[in-house]
Order: structure tokens, then C-alpha cells, then sequence
């Protein structure tokens, strides 16, 4: 659709200040793609853990490198917010929430959810006996 | 409403099969926290039940169904050139075909039937 009107397009990402309902939507996709290439690691795991007792200890050992624990980091996040982004968007097809108000406060409410499930996962998973 | 309105048979799928992985993910997640000293005997006899099987087959293929219309959805946005996204559509469906036969692979041959 062709429009005349001139409208200011701020499409320099550093100048575009989204908000939070947007940031939630925006990281809902990223951490979506970042999920997608766990995959094949999470897979991996599986075949790992189910192969041998052997295996299976290698598998637990796996996490133990400092990369793998940096990149999982990222990954468990990631799983927080889109876990509770989506409920969110579920919710919100669902007619649920739709009011501007009720739309911000889901939004505070995914992030903290997110920031919380992501702690409590990193710790139990990643920091051992600290539990 | 009906399904084969465009994109809505993608929409539905993307939304089923989030609940069925969320739910999958809230069991196996508190499977692990009540089973803190668990060894390899118990996980295999675990994943050796047939019905442990079946539900992580599904959990993996919901995965995959659901980052297949994820990525989709992410090409369709991003990628404006036909033939190049055609191209990607064909090696990501394959790369999540593949994927899928894994799993399977490894659930058929831990499962007692």
C-alpha cells in the first residue's frame, strides 16, 4: 500500500525506543531463534544420557566447561522469557489482558517472572549443591 | 472460523503445540527436582516406559512444528527474496526432519515394549 504522507522512520535501532510490551514481543522472538539452535545440543544430551552409564556421566560433565556454562546461561534465560512471554500471548488470544493498562502490567509481570525462573533455573542446574 | 483461512492452521499449531510443550516441560522439570540423585538405571528404566516414550516423541515433534512456524515466521519477515527463502524453507524443514528421525532413533532404542 502506497502512502503520500512523509512520516518520520526511525528504523536506526539505537534511535527506536520500544516499549516494554514491544521489548517483550521483540525478545519473545529472539530468544525463540536462539532455542532453535539449542536443539540439536538438547538432543545430543538426550542421546548422551540414555546410551551408556558411561554417557550418561559425560552428559552431566558436559556443563562443567566454562563456554558450554556461558552459552547455557543464555539458553535458560532465554527459555524463561519465552516460556512466560508465550503464556502471555496465549492469554492475550485468549482476549485476556487486551486493555492497555492490564497489557503493561503482563508485560512487568513477564519480565520479573522471566528474571526469576531464569535465577532459580541457573542456580539449580548450573551452580550444583547450592540448593 | 475456519482452518483454511491463511496462516491459520500455522497460528493453531504454533499455540497447541506451546501448551503441550509447556505442560511437557513443568512435568520434567519437577521430575528432576524430586529426583536429585538420580543415576542412569533409573533414568533409562524411566525413559523405557512406553508412555515416557511416546510423550517425549511428542514433546520433540511439537518442538519441532513449533520452531519450524517460529523461524518461518522469521524468514517471512526478514528474508524478501523468493528463491533464497524457498532455499532456506527446504534446508530447515530437512535440518528439523533430521531431527526428528533423531529422537526417534533414540527413543526406540531405549523403549520396552
Amino acid at each position: 500500500m502506497l502512502t503520500k504522507t512523509r512520516r518520520p522512520k526511525h528504523l536506526n535501532l539505537l534511535k527506536i525506543r520500544l516499549p516494554l510490551t514491544g521489548m517483550v514481543s521483540i525478545f519473545h522472538r529472539l530468544s525463540g531463534v536462539i532455542l532453535f539452535f539449542s536443539i540439536p545440543f538438547a538432543i545430543y544430551l538426550l542421546a548422551l544420557s540414555l546410551r551408556s552409564p558411561e554417557t550418561f556421566l559425560q552428559a552431566g560433565t558436559f556443563f562443567e566447561h566454562g563456554l558450554v556454562k556461558l552459552l547455557s546461561v543464555i539458553v535458560i534465560y532465554s527459555l524463561a522469557h519465552h516460556f512466560f512471554a508465550g503464556l502471555r500471548f496465549l492469554l492475550l488470544d485468549l482476549d485476556i489482558g487486551l486493555s492497555l493498562k492490564n497489557a503493561r502490567l503482563s508485560a512487568w509481570i513477564v519480565v520479573i517472572l522471566g528474571f526469576v525462573a531464569f535465577a532459580f533455573l541457573a542456580i539449580w542446574l548450573l551452580a550444583g549443591e547450592c540448593l | 472460523m475456519s482452518i483454511h483461512v491463511q496462516g491459520m492452521r500455522a497460528w493453531l499449531l504454533q499455540r497447541l503445540s506451546s501448551v503441550y510443550v509447556a505442560l511437557y516441560l513443568v512435568f520434567a522439570l519437577s521430575f528432576f527436582w524430586h529426583s536429585p540423585d538420580l543415576n542412569y538405571d533409573t533414568w533409562l528404566n524411566f525413559m523405557a516406559q512406553p508412555v515416557m516414550a511416546i510423550s517425549s516423541l511428542l514433546f520433540f515433534i511439537f518442538i519441532l512444528v513449533h520452531a519450524w512456524v517460529g523461524i518461518r515466521d522469521v524468514l517471512i519477515d526478514y528474508v524478501h527474496n523468493g528463491a533464497l527463502r524457498f532455499s532456506i524453507f527446504v534446508i530447515l524443514g530437512l535440518y528439523l526432519l533430521t531431527m526428528g528421525v533423531w529422537v526417534l532413533m533414540i527413543l526406540l532404542s531405549v523403549v520396552q515394549i
